[in-house]
């Protein structure tokens, strides 16, 4: 019985093309990892920037962000939202040919950017540092990637469109805006350009941009996993409709108008960071509706979380989900923003959604799928549990330490003496970070080691599938009649 | 839920079962923040503190050279420091070209904010026309290093040439990588040219012997000079006056 669905799923699917984002996602994901901890060491240990400019903080801190939030973020988005919207409306993807198009452009994408940014070729727009000519790409296989979504779900079966697609669609639509406007710039040369504004509004438009990747990018695409895999894999229907209505609409249009808040006290005018932080407070209620929704899921089924690993990471990602969008609105606060600005605290609530939330959702997603599109059980569920346990030891270290040595420098920056003159200087905070710096590393390599468990695990999975033949037998044979 | 067959209840409903309304009404609702927070930014007087204050610009730009080399190959400067915001230099864009390259930005801010403790450490608040010719911004994000806003004049040519080739020889706490390897790099006058060519497109005010220059000015320098000169100009453009509200 179980046999013949995988069958009939094989044929009328495309899940080769989800097949290979699900690998190439769990490879950029320790490759992202991997520079992540080298990068964190350089801070801690500055000699392991060896006086090469191929591998000086400034040029493999790029490589860093682009590996995991486009490579690892993106071929995990890309895969889930294919099989998603291919099992939510029981069509395959309206063209193969445009998602494999989009397989190798964005590979493609993510190799031109290994190549130039070691090498120095950079907007220096953070997180959009890539050149003119590969933004360019990006565009093209951005829009052939929506495009195919947009059609799969037009030509659908179904006569509902699934929450997930919502929140994709929401994610690819604002990924068209921001990239196009915070990318628009004059090129001087093959490699080299210069943004088209300039200072405050440059500024304005960057943080808008780089807001909303975390948003939409890293917040709706994987809110759209959320909603598929988490029901899936508890065997439950998602707790509240209606939550998932409000708290859908509310995101789309209140994420928006985050980015000033990264602003704050500098020349923007004061009502932009102001707007900016009030909407962001508002934006406690929406994200933890999300939050809320995805948990409650499992009401009646809690007690799947002693047995089932996958399903430990889908909600220890939520509670991560949960405590980023709660600590961002307070971040966003004139006053707590004045302390945690420009320090490690930042660094700290990037990896706590980033680890906790992002990578932990996808990596859920990915155990899941990886039984599904190989038919078969994971190689060793032992090392699952082994990796949940790395993954949460390692990103809880790493963010605590970010949040005492951020914490610790806002307050030496602005601690006087007795005399009335500044206490430390700046050069004191420098040196007085070395043991979180070492402990980030320390985390990070934690995390790291996690995600190579996984990897060779998900390796493993696949020749088991292969000697099992199982792949092979649910692919074989004449298409079975449709049910 | 309803089939296909019974009519939608409902904006919701209907949104949910056809894909080109949900896809128009999302386009719209999406665009609303982004076109409220940014648009004004650029018809707003407000913004930009030069509307109020003209002197903190310097108003020759474009029309006047900022600095020429005569026949003997001495530089003429028609501008002082504390005359007004201006382009860059031939070899101060050059240098920041470099700044961009290695990532400078990920790790030193130029945004001085108006704080007791920030004006004793790096000075006088940063001001939004202050950065009206950067192309794109470089105000940053995290100080793992200290603000750099402001940094021109505050220590000799000759330090920031140790510092940038070893970091730790000149600050044994510091954390910075070293960049050897600007001393080894020429600055290519052509190239610069053409940089300024596209700014000037784009915006920026350079006059035509601006341009023509740039080649004589960044002649035999390397990598070190330029970020040098470039981090020597950092926030001494304009004269800004203890006890005026620039920004209100």
């Amino acid at each position: 019985m179980e046999l013949t669905a995988d069958r009939v799923a094989e044929h009328k699917y495309n899940f080769d093309v989800v097949r290979w984002f699900t690998i190439m996602a769990v490879v950029y994901l320790v490759v992202g990892a991997a520079v992540g901890v080298y990068i964190a060491s350089e801070l801690a240990w500055p000699f392991l920037n060896f006086d090469n400019p191929l591998i000086s903080f400034g040029r493999l801190r790029p490589v860093h962000t682009n590996a995991v939030i486009f490579a690892f973020g993106g071929c995990t988005l890309m895969g889930t939202a294919f099989y998603t919207v291919q099992r939510t409306c029981g069509v395959r993807l309206w063209s193969d040919k445009l998602a494999w198009f989009t397989f190798w452009g964005w590979n493609a994408v993510i190799l031109l950017a290994v190549i130039t940014l070691p090498l120095g070729f950079t907007q220096s727009k953070e997180y959009a540092e890539l050149e003119w000519p590969i933004d360019i790409l990006i565009a093209v296989v951005w829009l052939a990637f929506t495009f195919n979504f947009i059609m799969t779900i037009a030509i659908r079966k179904t006569s509902h469109i699934y929450v997930s697609n919502w929140f994709f669609l929401g994610m690819m639509v604002m990924i068209v805006y921001l990239h196009v406007v915070n990318s628009l710039a004059i090129p001087v040369g093959l490699l080299k350009s210069y943004s088209l504004f300039s200072g405050v509004q440059d500024a304005m438009i960057q943080w808008w941009w780089g807001h909303n990747a975390v948003g939409f990018y890293l917040t709706a695409g994987f809110l759209g996993i959320m909603y598929y895999f988490v029901p899936k894999q508890a065997n439950r229907p998602v707790y509240s409709y209606r939550l998932s209505v409000i708290h859908f609409w509310a995101l789309m249009f209140g994420y928006v108008w985050l980015g000033a808040h990264h602003l704050q006290y500098t020349a923007l005018p004061d009502w932009t960071g102001s707007l900016g932080a009030a909407v962001s407070l508002a934006m406690i209620i929406p994200s933890w509706g999300g939050a809320v929704n995805g948990m409650m899921t499992l009401s009646g089924a809690w007690d799947k979380l002693r047995t089932d690993y996958v399903l430990r990471f889908l909600i220890i990602a939520l509670a991560f989900y949960a405590m980023s969008t709660f600590e961002g609105p307070v971040m966003s606060l004139k006053t707590v923003n004045a302390l945690s600005h420009y320090t490690d605290w930042t660094i700290g609530h990037v990896h706590s959604g980033a680890l906790g939330w992002v990578a932990g959702i996808s990596i859920g997603a990915i155990y899941h799928l990886m039984t599904r599109l190989w038919h078969t059980k994971m190689w060793s569920e032992g090392l699952v549990n082994v990796h949940f346990w790395t993954a949460t030891i390692g990103t809880v270290i790493y963010v605590v330490a970010m949040w005492v040595s951020g914490i610790m420098q806002g307050l030496m920056w602005r601690a006087y003496d007795e005399y009335g003159t500044l206490a430390y200087t700046f050069v004191e905070s420098v040196a007085a970070m070395h043991p979180y710096y070492a402990m980030r590393a320390v985390g990070g390599g934690i995390f790291l080691l996690g995600a190579i468990i996984m990897l060779f695990n998900v390796l493993m999975t696949v020749r088991k599938s292969a000697s099992e033949g199982s792949l092979r037998e649910a692919r074989g044979g004449a298409a079975p009649a449709a049910a | 839920m309803a089939d296909s067959n019974t009519p939608p209840k409902g904006i919701q409903e209907r949104m949910e079962r056809n894909i080109w309304g949900l896809l128009i009404v999302l386009a719209i609702t999406l665009s609303i923040g982004g076109i409220v927070e940014i648009v004004p930014l650029f018809y707003l007087k407000s913004t930009e503190e030069a509307n109020k204050y003209p002197e903190i610009v310097w108003q020759q730009a474009g029309s006047t050279p900022i600095v020429t080399v005569d026949a003997q190959g001495k530089e003429q400067w028609n501008w002082t420091p504390g005359d007004g915001v201006r382009p860059y230099t031939a070899l101060e864009l050059a240098g920041r070209d470099i700044y961009q390259r290695e990532g400078c930005y990920l790790c030193h801010s130029q945004q001085v904010r108006p704080f007791r403790d920030e004006r004793e450490r790096y000075g006088h608040y940063s001001l939004a026309s202050e950065s009206m010719f950067d192309h794109p911004f470089q105000w940053g994000s995290k100080r793992t290093g200290p603000d750099v806003a402001r940094l021109g004049g505050k220590y000799s040519d000759e330090w920031h040439r140790q510092h940038l080739r070893d970091p730790r020889a000149v600050v044994p706490e510091s954390v910075m990588p070293g960049y050897p390897w600007l001393d080894e790099q020429r600055i290519n006058g052509k190239a610069i040219a053409r940089h300024m060519k596209g700014l000037r497109l784009i915006g920026v005010p350079y006059s035509d012997a601006d341009i023509e220059t740039a080649t004589a000015l960044v002649d035999g320098k390397t990598g070190m000079d330029a970020v040098v000169a470039y981090l020597q100009v950092l926030g001494t453009m304009a004269d800004l006056k203890p006890g005026v509200d620039y920004r209100e």
